[in-house]
């Protein structure tokens, strides 16, 4: 490759609300020249095809308590996501970032230093600092390994959404949907905006006493995808009920939702150390990776949180680039990791700071693999106990819950890794 | 230039009415064999029941090219493979066909296995190759520093390649349709009525006349034969289910890491991709069902665990594809290629694994046996040239080529993200001389699609380009 070469202050890959919001703060506090890159041809990530409420607005505010949301919050209140898209570039552009469509990251020429390429050709771009807020997809039948023929029909949440709501193509007729989560409910919201009968939705969870409804759509739990049918058009879902039941869902469509995964290659590819548990970069309160000057921010950081909950770590994590570019930022590498036993999915942050800095909202955040109903997580590190702590709710998968950080200045910098287990 | 798809064939309207030699299956056998008549001066059609070339054995299987070291000494096969792996070797680097050197390892991993190592260089040697050579454990360590504990040593195969394999019977069929060949697609074969002049099929487009007939059907070989009175050999499908790897992987694996063989057969191997990705597979298991191309509970925990001894570390990687592949299992341990010159027909069946390695050589073969059943093949003429579209991680791609973007942008626009295919390749592939009639025909063209979100990020967007192109 040959191109061209340049040099920024701050580039921002990656323009959906983690990175929009991590522009803007950034230009509006005078970080020079910040650039934001983004691969598809518009700017505002995933909000772009969410065609449902309860973006932005003053629901937001709360919304980051967000275990307890309802269908109702989710779907309505706030704005759409669209219109919060629309309103995260102008935000951006008015503060004075750059930001460029159509333009991805290929891989690394340096240790700040990406190689790009858009209609204009293959460039070079050196950054002071680089924030990646790469986000995260759903994975999709094969990642599930779900067996069986591999018919057309088969869709992931976000293709769906960008089929229906951005290129008006056909779906299907009848439809299954799998997974409980919201994004589940957003699933059957947009079938049925396309005119497709909604059969089922399944999980393989348990039944649980609160759980998101979406009316006149029944609702399978304990049930497990067992295999798909069908020629060159899926023609069923096949499911095992947990009682060892099992029956076929005839349908001509599947959407497979949740079950998120950072979109991680670009730090991969660039040598940057992943948590276990998120499968992103491994962070610390200051949102920098194992590469100084290297930042992250949003879901590749722990697939998946809200729109707005992306955006805050976008604003937060001017704080400590421009700490970066001011040469007044903490030396990096003293953190020591945070790892989390099973049934726990994963924390983040997953790495201590250094100077026992506490993350955003003095809280770390956790999933869960399975329900615990309301557990007692306890943090220790080399066999002592650094903090107790009793949730008041239950701890359910696909939901984010939180651990208070006030412990973090009792980590040992020399000791092993912090550990969190659930009882 | 003629492909069809839809319609009468254009035989019954022709004055003539009638094609010199027909090949019924478009995969890469009877693609390969299409190019050959299409250096003749020949009236020749090319018949597939599918929407596309190589959609059958051809489009899912391990993509190795074989340097033919385990095959059956003096076979028919060994002989092909050995032919056909320099002939296709040859013309993958003259067309851009993507191929990858990248050896084999057959890993043992007890003492029998380790004793049985001579004996297979051995056989090597009588099939003419001669570069295996056994390495120690800790030789195998340092070559493949991710493989499972326990491996004893190893027989290393250097020439074992992965190659395209849907580039390859693209180019053949390319090469075919625009030197003059007719490709007539959903045309199934349903009967046969032969007299002393020629053959008239009875397809699923109406009839077909020919003078001489080659039966390269893969799975239903048998089935075609039958139609010609003949009942020589039964095709037995045997499936093999594969798991594909996410890119990120493919720094765990440097080789084609094989087992040993054993009464089994060949096993699972695992396997680098000439599109950057790690294979695992395939299963082997025997069906009586030709359509039977889905994956397995069974089959897939089977896999992980066999995946899981080989390179552990693959297994925490993530899963791009999974896919099920028909080999043509006859029953017998060779190829089945028989001509009959009182029925101007050749049978080529039971071309199983190694069929990709053997294309061409099988290809030259029939030639010579459509001689002898009475084709006037007169000289040949040279085939007019072609180069594909690069589908190789290991060669250029034209998203990092600054010079073919500066010429048409279309070529930096990328669509498929994961695997970086541009608007370019997309608009390239859709208006070929084969092009695709379906997003799975698009995909083998392009890869887009085919990466780690399977359509999360630009399925919408890449059939909206399809169906904008097609509707």
């Amino acid at each position: 490759m040959t191109g061209h070469a340049r040099d920024v202050d701050v580039l921002i890959v990656g323009a959906g609300p983690a990175g929009l919001a991590a522009g803007a703060e950034l230009a509006a506090a005078g970080a020079g020249r910040v650039e934001i890159l983004e691969r598809e041809q518009e700017a505002g990530g995933v909000p772009r095809h969410c065609c449902h409420g309860g973006f932005g607005g003053r629901l937001e505010r709360a919304a980051h308590a967000w275990a307890s949301a309802t269908a109702s919050a989710y779907a309505q209140g706030g704005t759409s996501g669209p219109v919060y898209a629309r309103r995260s570039v102008a935000a951006a552009l008015d503060a004075g970032a750059e930001l460029r469509t159509g333009v991805t990251v290929t891989g690394w020429a340096g240790p700040r230093t990406v190689e790009t390429t858009g209609p204009a050709g293959v460039e070079r771009i050196a950054a002071r600092a680089v924030v990646l807020a790469t986000g995260a997809r759903e994975r999709p039948r094969s990642a599930r390994l779900i067996p069986g023929t591999r018919p057309a029909g088969v869709y992931t949440t976000g293709e769906l959404q960008q089929a229906v709501h951005l290129y008006g193509q056909r779906i299907g007729t009848r439809a299954v949907v799998v997974g409980d989560e919201p994004v589940g409910h957003a699933a059957v919201a947009t079938l049925r905006a396309a005119g497709v009968h909604v059969v089922a939705l399944v999980t393989d969870q348990p039944p649980r006493p609160v759980r998101l409804r979406s009316p006149h759509t029944p609702l399978l739990t304990a049930a497990t995808v067992t295999g798909l049918t069908g020629r060159t058009r899926l023609s069923g879902v096949a499911l095992r009920h947990d009682d060892g039941r099992t029956t076929t869902l005839r349908c001509d469509t599947v959407v497979l939702t949740g079950d998120f995964v950072p979109d991680h290659e670009l730090a991969r590819r660039g040598g940057i150390l992943l948590d276990p548990g998120t499968r992103g970069p491994a962070y610390d309160a200051a949102f920098r990776t194992s590469r100084p000057g290297v930042f992250a921010a949003g879901n590749v950081l722990h697939a998946v949180e809200r729109a707005e909950f992306a955006a805050q770590e976008g604003r937060a994590v001017a704080v400590p680039v421009l700490h970066r570019l001011a040469g007044t930022d903490e030396p990096a590498g003293g953190g020591r990791p945070v790892v989390v036993d099973a049934p726990l999915r994963w924390i983040a942050p997953n790495v201590t700071g250094p100077d026992g800095a506490r993350p955003q909202g003095d809280r770390f955040v956790l999933r869960t693999m399975r329900r615990l109903s309301r557990p007692l997580l306890v943090v220790s590190q080399d066999g002592r106990e650094l903090h107790r702590q009793r949730l008041l709710s239950a701890a359910v998968p696909g939901r984010p819950f939180h651990l208070a950080a006030d412990w973090t200045d009792h980590v040992d910098p020399h000791g092993t890794a912090v550990r969190i287990r659930a009882q | 230039m003629t492909v069809t798809l839809t319609g009468p064939l254009p035989s019954e309207q022709d004055a003539e009415g009638t094609y010199d030699v027909t090949v019924v299956g478009a995969g890469v056998v009877g693609t390969a064999i299409a190019r050959e008549l299409a250096r003749h001066r020949l009236r020749t059609a090319l018949v597939d029941a599918s929407d596309d070339i190589g959609n059958g054995t051809s489009k899912a299987n391990t993509a190795i090219l074989h340097t033919g070291f385990d095959a059956v000494p003096g076979s028919l096969e060994a002989r092909l493979v050995r032919e056909g792996r320099d002939l296709l070797a040859d013309y993958a680097a003259e067309t851009g066909i993507p191929v990858e050197r990248v050896g084999a390892l057959l890993v043992a991993w007890d003492e029998d296995q380790l004793a049985a190592l001579p004996g297979l260089r051995d056989k090597a040697e009588r099939n003419g190759y001669h570069a295996a050579r056994i390495i120690g454990a800790d030789e195998l360590r340092s070559a493949e520093p991710h493989l499972g504990p326990g491996a004893l040593g190893a027989l290393e195969i250097p020439d074992e390649s992965v190659i395209c394999p849907w580039t390859t019977p693209l180019a053949f069929a390319t090469q075919a349709v625009r030197a003059g060949v007719h490709l007539h697609l959903n045309c199934r074969v349903q009967d046969i009525a032969s007299d002393a002049e020629a053959h008239t099929l009875t397809t699923s487009r109406g009839p077909l006349r020919t003078r001489h007939l080659v039966n390269a059907a893969g799975l239903y070989a048998d089935e075609i034969d039958r139609l010609l009175g003949h009942d020589v050999f039964t095709v037995t499908p045997r499936r093999g289910q594969l798991i594909v790897f996410d890119k990120l992987a493919r720094g765990l694996v440097g080789h084609i890491l094989l087992p040993v063989p054993g009464p089994a057969g060949k096993g699972v191997l695992v396997a680098p991709t000439v599109f950057g990705n790690v294979l695992l597979g395939p299963t082997a298991e025997e069906l009586d069902d030709k359509t039977a191309t889905g994956s397995t509970a069974d089959g897939l925990d089977l896999l992980r665990e066999k995946g899981h001894r080989v390179v552990p570390a693959l297994l925490d990687e993530e899963v791009t594809a999974v896919y099920a592949g028909l080999r043509a299992a006859t029953g017998q341990e060779d190829y089945r290629i028989q001509e009959y010159p009182e029925l101007r027909y050749v049978a080529v069946g039971g071309i199983r694994s190694t069929g990709l390695t053997a294309s061409m050589a099988i290809g030259r073969h029939v030639m010579g046996l459509l001689a002898a059943t009475g084709l006037d093949l007169t000289e040949p003429r040279p085939l007019p040239p072609v180069t594909m579209p690069n589908l190789g991680e290991a060669y250029p791609r034209p998203y990092r080529d600054a010079d073919l973007i500066a010429g048409d942008p279309a070529y930096g626009t990328l669509v498929c993200h994961c695997e970086q295919v541009t608007l370019g390749e997309i608009r390239d592939a859709l208006s070929s001389t084969v092009p695709p009639h379906s997003l799975d025909g698009l995909r083998r063209r392009t890869r887009a699609r085919g990466g780690r979100c399977q359509g999360f990020y630009c399925g919408a967007a890449v059939r909206a380009l399809f169906e904008e192109a097609r509707p």
